[in-house]
């Protein structure tokens, strides 16, 4: 930054009179002010940083190793050739670095220079850094801040984008991807994060949408602002685009930073273990009495989440969206875990066809590279309506299924109260390969409620309440699923921490191969 | 853990091995209560006794129990039914819903299940049935045993102006005033005039402050008189009123009897409660700063005259005011085991609940007034379940997410019937505990409890713990200078938490410094992947609400505040929630509450919740560029989170209600989600009534 402020303009030179160190010197001083003084200026003044900022707070202090400082655009229409149109580095900064000292290559769009817009040259150099990270296996951090296409180069740019595109389609299973909207990301460049395995959001600052407010006027005649259409609130609470949104820029750097730790560098590493400051064998007391007595009482998933994993360390995922079921990224005795809970607090936590998308693409996520999922089960089944059936519930709903059934990673599954009809096959049951799966003594496994049961059972006939009282008996606890070995065990909440710290050691081993297939054909 | 395998039953060897296991050190459950743990077996007592109350004192009463061989009963409400004091008792039984009237205070309830158990005896705690004569006559009549004093007593003790009566005929100095009921104003005139300002009015029947008055001049005697007859018989049915002179910034000073049913009766020293909010004591201690033995005889003996003079029997308190010139004036007795009871125990070496047991089946005291010692000093804090930023505290309920007593101390004794997991909730008492700390003088027993807070880790909900640790540390209160005002003294604008000085606030600093880089360095160790560049200093920028800090630290535990240098080193357990520290050459706990990716920490420092934000130079630089946002303000709205049913509505407009307390109760999918306040507030609106149907995101409640 020091650089930075101390620059004055200094593209205007005459090539003829420099050496070469001299024109290497100043380019490399040229590359590193972008659009110029100015412009930076203008970023900062709207409260974001510089694609320079970003990528030195993202990485580690002096880690980043930049490449392709000196490339150009191509583009010779509309006065683009001239000298004062030209910008080392193009609108991107891209290279490599290390977050808490792990591998990472990352591109950062920079606004100041043609507002970020993506040229022939600009998708080169992300092209470039993407094939790195899949040669050596290294995860991608985009951060994004573009106006969109570079309009001058017209199909140059439309071809720039296709070749991101596939590259987020070949790089994704491979190695983690991570798209961080900052800025403006429209039309066809949404594509890009969308492609990738999380998108993140700057609130008040960053906007997604496929078309701009102006031309979502004149085709539907809606009255939409940018937010509204396109803000980090409309996309982590309603369209389900963006997996989280920060603060702003400074709050969403140090927090992918926190994120990128829970990652593998890609899916020839195992799940990644951190030194851990707490014991595997702790007992959590508060469990034992969290499941209130009442079935129809709602109690909070994260309690239970937050209690058993290390140190309450919880990175949700999608914690606006669908809420009626938790995701996200915990440690278990320090190796990254998967978390996936239904959330009687909301809905029920009932499955309906925002959680199970929600919940079917973490898990696939967490399988491609190789993190172990834990899966909290308190679900009274899909949520009837026409809404649902029209909105095609059956097939999304099969999703959920779909991911917890090919998963091969290791899993755990506890059942903390109600696992009600198909849903309890659904959630990572041991009929779909659960490696151990538990019950607490609340755990009701059933087809349904007892009411609801008793009421097919004995349609029209008296003493509905006493065959109610003799299904809660025989139904309404976890003794049918353990007699048949659907359940491994019947345990004490206090001790679950202890019990999936030590199966995950155990599972650490395991292998499991599906059949061969050119791909698999999930109910997309 | 053998060590407390001593109980022959299942429920109090889980109970023991559960509760023992909170504690770090595996030190034995209360090993440190500070009362005598011995017990002659020739004694007999009762088979079976029914503990007629809930929470800590029920638990206090079945430890006692289960050292005498004694078998034991709780009674419980239904939302009690996993409580500590259910668990650790050999039965228990439901004695009805939530709310007291229906559970706790259901005497027919009460009296089946001591018919189904074949309880003995009944202990009452305090509180609930305690100093109920209707229920110690109903279980006379069924011939079980109360563990209390008889009928008359509770009767005589029970109504301020016979009691004082009494205490004058028994020779005990009561507040110059006109005995008995005062009805004609010629009569008060002449008599005010006799007595001089100020002077208090209070209802016969009264208590907690109802019906009370303080007038300064006649005109004020005038208006309190009508004022009090009025509130008298509107709160207690009951117009009676009596007039006494008004003791002007006194002690609370307190006296712990103790007496047989053979006529012997004892005083066990006194208790210093002076230290009260709204009428309530938050911190007692035992023996008193201000009594000279001298003093201290004479009210002993008072006490004793009193006990004497109304033939009581079991443990009961004397209570006195003491102006600044030592003279001491009878209040009232409680014919009850007192909540401060611990500190008595603590000084005399008696388990004051064996002696009520004693006594109830008709022993005679095992102890002479000169075998009565004051062994040392015992301060008592009350750990509140309440807000103390809020009129000294205001209640607060929910879940004990993490609960940890600092039981690894050694003569700390808490008494406390919850534990982790535990909901405080609207329905009783909002006391989590009571943190009693022990020590041969009274500056080691403050030492103690200095620690003792500091190391006592309650998450979920609100505490007093801030205010607890301000009180014992402050100069007036340590110097022994206190009264029943000492409070809105000292904070007269209320309690604001522990105010940083210089030093202070660059131990705050350097600590937040230390633990942010040891999170970061942990961050770096991963298996298996290349090792980070090597750091040895860092410069940071700490946010405090009063401005940002330069902070360096090196690795060797050097920190730097704004050019000041400070030492910290100590166990860094990322996991743990406490961090034990020394800071300059000083060991100090604090507690980390929460700490996040973006660098907020809050850390408890000297009893007080700091808010702090660590950030690396470059961050903070860049941070400097970030807009200030204003947060958006939906405290104020409560919406429908989902479709459903309202099933009820527990507010109307106008209402007060708490952070916490719920407002409505929707039922989706057969499960009934209680919406709650996010804030303190008065409804404005409501916009729902039962049995409607609601879809997600409909205004339900707007608060003001």
């Amino acid at each position: 930054p020091a650089v930075i402020r101390e620059h004055r303009d200094c593209r205007w030179y005459s090539v003829s009179h420099l050496s070469v160190k001299e024109r290497i010197d100043k380019k490399r001083t040229a590359a590193l002010v972008g659009g110029g003084q100015k412009r930076i200026d203008a970023q900062h003044k709207k409260g974001k940083l510089t694609a320079r900022e970003r990528v030195e707070l993202l990485l580690d202090p002096e880690s980043f190793v930049e490449s392709d400082m000196f490339v150009e655009h191509r583009c010779s229409d509309f006065g683009m050739e001239q000298d004062r149109n030209k910008f080392p580095g193009d609108s991107v900064v891209t290279g490599r670095g290390r977050i808490n000292g792990r591998l990472v290559y990352v591109f950062s769009q920079d606004f100041t220079v043609f507002g970020g817009s993506l040229s022939g040259a600009h998708a080169q150099k992300i092209c470039k850094i993407m094939d790195q990270a899949m040669t050596v296996g290294a995860p991608v951090i985009g951060l994004n801040d573009s106006g969109g296409a570079r309009i001058q180069e017209g199909v140059e740019s439309l071809a720039g984008y296709a070749d991101i595109f596939l590259r987020n389609v070949m790089a994704s299973g491979v190695v983690p991807q991570i798209s961080l909207i900052m800025g403006p990301c429209a039309g066809g460049a949404v594509y890009s994060p969308a492609l990738t395995d999380f998108t993140f959001m700057v609130k008040d600052t960053s906007y997604l949408f496929i078309t701009g407010p102006d031309v979502v006027k004149s085709v539907t005649n809606e009255d939409v602002t940018q937010e509204e259409l396109g803000g980090a609130k409309t996309h982590t609470t309603v369209s389900g685009v963006a997996h989280h949104a920060f603060e702003n820029d400074v709050e969403a750097l140090l927090n992918v930073r926190e994120f990128f730790n829970f990652l593998p560098l890609s899916n020839q590493d195992p799940a990644p273990m951190r030194e851990c400051h707490d014991c595997s064998d702790r007992l959590v007391h508060s469990l034992d009495t969290i499941v209130p007595f009442e079935t129809t009482k709602a109690y909070d998933m994260l309690d239970i989440i937050q209690t058993i994993v290390d140190e309450s360390d919880f990175f949700e995922i999608m914690p606006s969206y669908a809420k009626n079921i938790v995701v996200g990224f915990a440690r278990m005795n320090g190796r990254t875990v998967g978390i996936v809970g239904n959330q009687p607090k909301v809905a029920s936590g009932c499955l309906d066809i925002n959680s199970s998308v929600k919940g079917a693409r973490f898990v696939r996520f967490c399988d491609a590279f190789n993190i172990p999922i834990i899966t909290f089960v308190d679900v009274p089944g899909f949520l009837p309506g026409t809404a649902q059936e029209y909105g095609g519930i059956i097939r999304h709903g099969a999703k959920l299924l779909y991911a917890f059934a090919e998963a091969t990673v290791p899993k755990i599954t506890i059942i903390t109260r109600k696992a009600y009809g198909g849903a309890y096959d659904v959630m990572s049951s041991k009929h779909l390969r659960g490696d151990v799966n538990y019950a607490w003594p609340t755990a009701e496994v059933a087809v349904m409620g007892a009411k609801g049961a008793v009421q097919i059972i004995f349609r029209g006939k008296e003493n509905q309440a006493e065959a109610e009282a003799e299904y809660v008996e025989k139904f309404a606890n976890p003794f049918p699923a353990a007699v048949r070995g659907f359940v491994d065990d019947i345990i004490e909440p206090s001790t679950t921490r202890k019990r999936i710290c030590r199966d995950l050691e155990v599972l650490a081993s395991k292998k499991q191969i599906n059949p061969w297939k050119k791909h698999a054909n999930i109910p997309l | 853990m053998a060590a407390h395998r001593v109980s022959p039953s299942l429920n109090r060897l889980l109970f023991a091995v559960k509760y023992a296991s909170f504690q770090s050190g595996g030190c034995a459950v209360h090993c440190n209560a500070q009362y005598s743990t011995v017990h002659s077996p020739s004694e007999k007592t009762f088979d079976k006794i029914l503990i007629a109350n809930r929470g800590e004192i029920a638990c206090r009463v079945m430890k006692t129990c289960h050292k005498m061989g004694i078998q034991t009963v709780a009674v419980h409400s239904d939302v009690d039914s996993s409580a500590v004091h259910v668990k650790m008792a050999d039965e228990a039984v439901c004695v009805g819903p939530a709310p007291t009237s229906k559970s706790y205070l259901n005497m027919d309830a009460i009296m089946d299940a001591i018919r189904a158990t074949g309880a003995q005896a009944v202990h009452p705690g305090y509180g609930f049935l305690s100093e109920n004569k209707e229920f110690a006559k109903r279980l006379a009549a069924e011939g079980v045993a109360f563990i209390g004093p008889d009928t008359h007593a509770i009767m005589a003790m029970g109504d301020k102006i016979e009691s004082k009566l009494i205490a004058k005929a028994a020779n005990v100095n009561t507040i110059p005033g006109y005995d008995g009921v005062v009805k004609v104003w010629a009569h008060i005139q002449a008599f005010v005039l006799l007595l001089g300002y100020p002077v208090m009015i209070k209802a016969s029947a009264g208590g907690g402050g109802k019906g009370m008055r303080i007038a300064w001049n006649a005109e004020e005697t005038r208006e309190g008189f009508r004022f009090s007859s009025q509130e008298a018989a509107s709160s207690f049915g009951d117009d009676r009123l009596l007039i006494e002179k008004f003791i002007d910034n006194p002690r609370h000073i307190e006296i712990q009897v103790l007496a047989d049913k053979h006529g012997n009766a004892l005083w066990l020293n006194e208790r210093e409660c002076s230290i009260q909010r709204r009428n309530q004591k938050v911190v007692e201690e035992a023996p008193s700063t201000f009594l000279d033995p001298v003093t201290r005889r004479a009210m002993g003996e008072q006490a004793v005259q009193l006990a004497k003079a109304v033939q009581y029997s079991s443990a009961g308190t004397v209570e006195f005011l003491v102006d600044s010139k030592k003279n001491f004036y009878f209040l009232e007795m409680n014919t009850r085991l007192q909540v401060e009871h611990p500190i008595t125990e603590c000084i005399t070496g008696l388990d004051l609940v064996e002696q009520m047991i004693r006594v109830a089946k008709g022993y005679q005291l095992q102890h002479k007034q000169e075998d009565i010692p004051i062994n040392g000093w015992a301060i008592e804090s009350r750990v509140y379940a309440e807000d103390p930023y809020k009129s000294f505290g205001l209640p607060s309920i929910g879940r004990l997410s993490k609960y940890q007593e600092p039981l690894n101390l050694s003569n700390v004794r808490v008494d406390s019937g919850i534990q982790e997991g535990s909901d405080i909730s609207i329905y009783y008492d909002p006391m989590i505990s009571k943190l009693v700390t022990y020590g041969a003088t009274r500056a080691e027993a403050l030492a103690r409890m200095e620690d003792a807070l500091d190391n006592y880790v309650i998450r979920g909900v609100t505490h007093n713990i801030p205010l607890l640790r301000e009180i014992i540390t402050h100069p007036r209160f340590i110097s022994g200078d206190i009264s029943t005002n000492f409070l809105p003294e000292v904070y007269p604008d209320g309690f604001k938490g522990h105010q940083l000085d210089l030093d202070t606030r660059r131990e705050l600093l350097a600590s937040a410094a230390a633990l942010y880089i040891t999170a970061q360095l942990r961050s770096q160790k991963v298996l298996g992947d290349l090792s980070p560049v090597e750091c040895s200093r860092w410069e940071l920028y700490v946010q405090l609400e009063d401005g940002s800090h330069s902070v360096e630290v090196t690795k060797s535990g050097n920190v730097e505040v704004d050019g000041g240098k400070v030492e910290v080193s100590g166990q860094w357990n990322l996991a743990s929630p406490l961090l034990p520290l020394t800071i300059n050459g000083t060991h100090r706990t604090l507690q980390c509450l929460s700490r996040d990716a973006s660098g907020r920490i809050l850390l408890q420092y000297l009893g007080t919740s700091f808010k702090v934000r660590v950030l690396s130079k470059l961050a903070a630089e860049f941070n400097s560029y970030m807009p200030e946002k204003v947060p958006e303000d939906t405290s104020s709205i409560l919406r429908s989170p989902m479709p459903g049913t309202v099933v009820a509505v527990s507010v109307k407009p106008g209402d007060p209600v708490a952070e916490g307390q719920e407002i409505c109760v929707i039922e989706a999918m057969k499960m009934q989600n209680s919406l709650t306040a996010v804030k303190q507030a008065k409804v404005k609106s409501v916009h729902c009534k039962p049995g409607e149907t609601v879809g997600e995101g409909d205004l339900l409640v707007e608060l003001e």
